[in-house]
């Protein structure tokens, strides 16, 4: 008899989860995901003014500030047919790069790293030898014994002041913990120099978006004008101020974060074998365009899919083609008016909300029925991973160099064969990879745009169709980008100058969805089968497990009505997001 | 002033206070350590936390929110997120950076909230959904209304972080499809300070944590319960550009030679003129840049009902030279949600002759201050 436990909220993450798992001789034999937040974003965006619908969905979420207004304002010129200038292009990747890069590091500190640091250790650590320790595999400056003495005396007065804050209760001196002393040091001194580091490199977005959370887009470009002769724009000042900043990421990311992940990865090998999605299928829409991004071939981020863990053969996908995405509301508390056993194309898609969970207060989710606010996407019916890990197997799986080099590099320097990338482990690890190849990039597109302007070309944004009226009466588009979490892409349909129906699916939708009509799992679910748990009343494994992925909640339920159709008509109980 | 700190007792007073010995507390201190999950050598510790003071608890909910405020106050740069958890305050539950999840987390929160009942800032971030029973929005089985009812109850004062909390947000938007109501509309026994902003600048939130960390005491609050020393002033009266408007310099489209020069962006949309906020003065993160600096025109972000108040780049009804002494007490009564509500916030401003408003909104202020030193 399996023993079902509830982990509600799980936190350090972004939104609100739920998951609730069935553990039988110390393992998890079967698991289910819920969230239960709703705001109704994609409803209150309808009759919107299409360039201002960027600013309402980028508060999908504030973890992912820049993602949905990128996605947002791509989706607009799709619709609208516009060609943004090469300025705007490079600008947006960097925005883009400069998120993806805080938010890894964010991520791997401030959301996972206590899944598998010891805090309390850090009191018994010997500064001198975490500073042999810390020089041995980085040249970064702050390494001396007096360094991390003072950070060793931090955490002993914290520890002493008897109020442990965001420390209390979490899982120190648990068996799953097996780092030495000295690298729970390294890695609590980094917690902190990691936070003053994240909210350094986020200054690219104040500089070219005006604040940071939240920054401002723009549909046809970016807001922000260049002029080298006057004092209203980019200025020779701005733009070095921009290249600083992706030059301490680049030192930040290779001397900090892709040290400690692998000094941390090493004593958690084990974690190579667990927490594979089973079906290993893994999809990129592909982003950071070198030449436009209407053309895919030129991005720095390939598109692609990878099915079944076969990395000879990359396919080919297409997000306007009405067979390839589909979702479906089966398991969700939604029903289609065809039947809920169809899915249906996001162009095509319906959302009549009908909730059949427990009202709150509840102790369990009927999981035997419809459990989830998180519709269930599926590739040509296949169940997909977005992420990080799915586009560094895209890139490797296409041959291209950099990430064969990348990747390469790291399986050896772990000594651990090319299947680890398929767990928990290989999802933590892809992240720093790819920060450690975003961190080149970005100071490629700096390049670049410095390259562009210097050949005269100073446009930032195309205005000739700002204007409603030379608009077509009826458009639609699909908007894509690669999030820090994975592939999202936003559709809309356009009517009269106004929004007529705007849909997103995002990363989490794709990984935290619930079972589809063949009873397929989605990945959180199924990566958590065989998951040990030493302890179930404090089931550190599964957040192991579940933060691999980086959950972000907010993004992934949808509330996306059939046109006409009111909220208030529609029974509801208890759910939470977008 | 309830919300005084300064002579905040230790634990140990207390516990002799109450007629306990000091073996007592010595055998509390270890059940303290028990529970906290600690070694028994380090009970001695524990002791020595008792008898110093305590740094400010602090109770951090999320409700219907995107996160966006929790981000904005990790970039906080003076002073850093680090030094006001590890030094100023004990952020004893946020669900996005405390270690413990589920019941650990729910237990460690309800243990904070009954240690230090009567003596805790309680934080909000996001929305509260009232429709349909509050079902919107459930955490561990629960909804929000249940969950801040409870949480408000033991605090000295909320913080209503973001302009989800303090006005209602983007949930509250049209056709505001879940109920979505800020946190006053709930709590109505207790000093609430509103820190609205789409986030708030990261500067600002650890600002009036600050505050009352330092000086033991709420900021001074405007009629609408902001602090006056971040929303005093309208993003207009503190733009650089402001020449350019008094000139009659516009921009009229995005990266036009007009915009490449910096004139004003009120044609474009910019919602400076009626939006109080300390972007223009203080700027963002860290005063690198704020919306306008940086091309794009202020959407209102820290107003109520600022998003139906859209489109955001058509421009508000002509609201010509408002003197920098409107200040927010002055006007702010009046609901900036429309273009029609700017147009009467224009006549209201520049119509003095309305001073039995404007006397009532300063009648009001002072009453929702004697409240909060009460």
């Amino acid at each position: 008899m399996a023993n079902r436990i509830v982990i509600d909220p799980i936190t350090r993450i972004e939104g609100h989860l739920r998951v609730e798992a069935d553990i039988k001789d110390g393992k998890v034999v079967n698991a289910y995901v819920a969230s239960t937040m709703v705001r109704g974003i994609e409803k209150i965006v309808e009759g919107r003014d299409p360039r201002d619908v960027w600013a309402f969905v980028q508060r999908t979420c504030g973890v992912c500030t820049t993602v949905h207004a990128i996605a947002s304002i791509r989706a607009v010129e799709n619709a609208l047919d516009i060609v943004i200038p090469p300025n705007a292009e490079i600008t947006r990747n960097i925005v883009t790069i400069a998120h993806a890069m805080q938010d890894h590091v964010v991520h791997f500190y401030h959301l996972h790293a206590l899944d598998w640091v010891d805090v309390t250790q850090v009191l018994n650590a010997d500064p001198k030898a975490t500073s042999e320790l810390a020089q041995s595999i980085s040249k970064w400056h702050n390494s001396s014994p007096g360094y991390f003495a003072d950070v060793k005396e931090r955490i002993k007065k914290f520890v002493e002041s008897g109020q442990l804050g965001i420390f209390a209760k979490g899982y120190w001196g648990h068996k799953a913990m097996k780092l030495p002393a000295e690298v729970n040091l390294l890695a609590v001194a980094h917690y902190l120099e990691a936070l003053e580091w994240q909210k350094e490199i986020v200054k690219v977005h104040t500089i070219l978006g005006g604040k940071n959370p939240h920054p401002h887009f723009l549909v046809g470009g970016m807001a922000s004008p260049i002029n080298l002769n006057g004092a209203g724009g980019l200025n020779m000042e701005r733009l070095a101020y921009v290249g600083q900043l992706l030059k301490d990421a680049h030192k930040f990311i290779n001397e900090v974060y892709v040290p400690d992940l692998l000094a941390i990865a090493s004593f958690y090998k084990d974690w190579g074998a667990i927490g594979d999605s089973k079906f290993n299928n893994y999809l990129s829409y592909g982003d950071l365009p070198t030449d436009h991004y209407r053309n895919p071939a030129s991005f720095k981020w390939p598109q692609g899919v990878i099915l079944n863990g076969d990395l000879s053969k990359v396919h080919p996908v297409d997000l306007e083609n009405t067979s390839e995405i589909q979702e479906f509301v089966n398991k969700s508390w939604y029903d289609y008016s065809g039947g809920n056993e169809n899915g249906l194309h996001p162009w095509e898609g319906e959302t009549n909300i009908n909730y059949t969970g427990p009202k709150p207060p509840f102790e369990n989710l009927d999981t035997e029925k419809e459990y989830s606010f998180v519709k269930t996407p599926r590739w040509h019916g296949k169940p997909m991973e977005v992420g990080p890990l799915s586009r560094m197997l895209v890139g490797y799986a296409s041959g291209i160099p950099e990430f064969k080099n990348v990747v390469d590099g790291a399986l050896k320097a772990l000594d651990v064969p090319v299947t680890a990338l398929f767990s928990t482990l290989g999802r933590t690890a892809a992240r720093g990879l790819e920060s450690k190849l975003l961190a080149d990039w970005g100071l490629e597109f700096y390049d670049k745009l410095i390259a562009n302007i210097k050949n005269g070309d100073t446009r930032m944004a195309n205005s000739e169709k700002w204007e409603p009226k030379t608009w077509p009466k009826d458009a639609k588009g699909v908007g894509y980008m690669e999030a820090p979490r994975g592939g999202l892409a936003h559709w809309i349909v356009i009517k009269d100058g106004k929004t007529d129906n705007y849909q997103m699916v995002v990363p989490t939708t794709w990984n935290a969805s619930p079972r589809d009509p063949k009873g397929q799992k989605s990945a959180y679910e199924s990566a958590l089968i065989g998951t040990p748990i030493e302890d179930p009343n404090n089931p550190v494994e599964i957040l192991r497990t579940i933060h691999s992925f980086d959950p972000c909640l907010a993004c992934a339920v949808h509330l996306y009505d059939v046109h006409g159709k009111h909220l208030s008509q529609i029974q509801i109980g208890g759910f939470c997001s977008i | 002033m309830s919300t005084k700190n300064a002579n905040r007792k230790t634990y140990y007073e207390s516990i002799i206070e109450s007629g306990y010995s000091r073996r007592d507390f010595m055998k509390f201190t270890t059940y303290m350590a028990a529970f906290m999950g600690l070694e028994s050598s380090m009970v001695g510790q524990v002791v020595k936390a008792m008898e110093t003071k305590k740094r400010i608890p602090v109770i951090w909910e999320h409700f219907q929110e995107c996160t966006g405020c929790s981000e904005s106050f990790i970039r906080s740069d003076h002073p850093l997120v680090a030094d006001l958890i590890f030094d100023h305050i004990s952020l004893d539950y946020t669900d996005t950076l405390m270690a413990a999840s589920g019941h650990n987390a729910e237990e460690a929160k309800q243990e904070s909230m009954k240690e230090n009942y009567g003596n805790y800032i309680l934080v909000v971030e996001g929305a509260i959904p009232m429709k349909d029973d509050g079902v919107y929005c459930t955490i561990a089985g629960r909804s929000a209304i249940d969950i801040l009812k409870e949480s408000a109850a033991g605090a000295t004062a909320i913080i209503t972080f973001g302009s989800c909390s303090a006005w209602g947000g983007i949930q509250a938007a049209y056709p505001n499809p879940t109920g979505s109501v800020p946190v006053d509309a709930i709590i109505k026994d207790k000093p609430i300070i509103r820190v609205p902003g789409c986030p708030p600048i990261g500067e600002v939130m650890t600002g009036v944590i600050m505050h009352y960390a330092t000086f033991g005491v709420l900021p001074e609050l405007d009629s609408l319960g902001r602090p006056k020393q971040f929303y005093a002033k309208r993003v207009h009266d503190s733009c650089y550009r402001r020449p350019y408007f008094d000139a009659g310099l516009f921009a009229e489209s995005f990266d036009s030679q007009e915009a490449k020069d910096g004139h004003c962006l009120y044609k474009l949309g910019c919602r400076g003129p009626v939006t109080y906020n300390a972007c223009g003065t203080m700027g963002w993160n860290n005063g690198v840049s704020f919306p306008i600096k940086s091309g794009y025109p202020c959407i209102g972000c820290s107003e109520p009902e600022f998003w139906d108040n859209s489109p955001f780049t058509e421009r508000l009804v002509n609201v010509p030279g408002m003197g920098i002494e409107a200040t927010a007490d002055k006007i702010g009564k009046i609901v900036v949600g429309t273009a029609v509500g700017a147009a009467v916030l224009h006549s209201v401003a520049t119509n003095i002759a309305k001073k039995k408003e404007l006397r009532e909104a300063e009648k009001s202020g002072e009453e929702n201050e004697k409240n909060i030193k009460a």
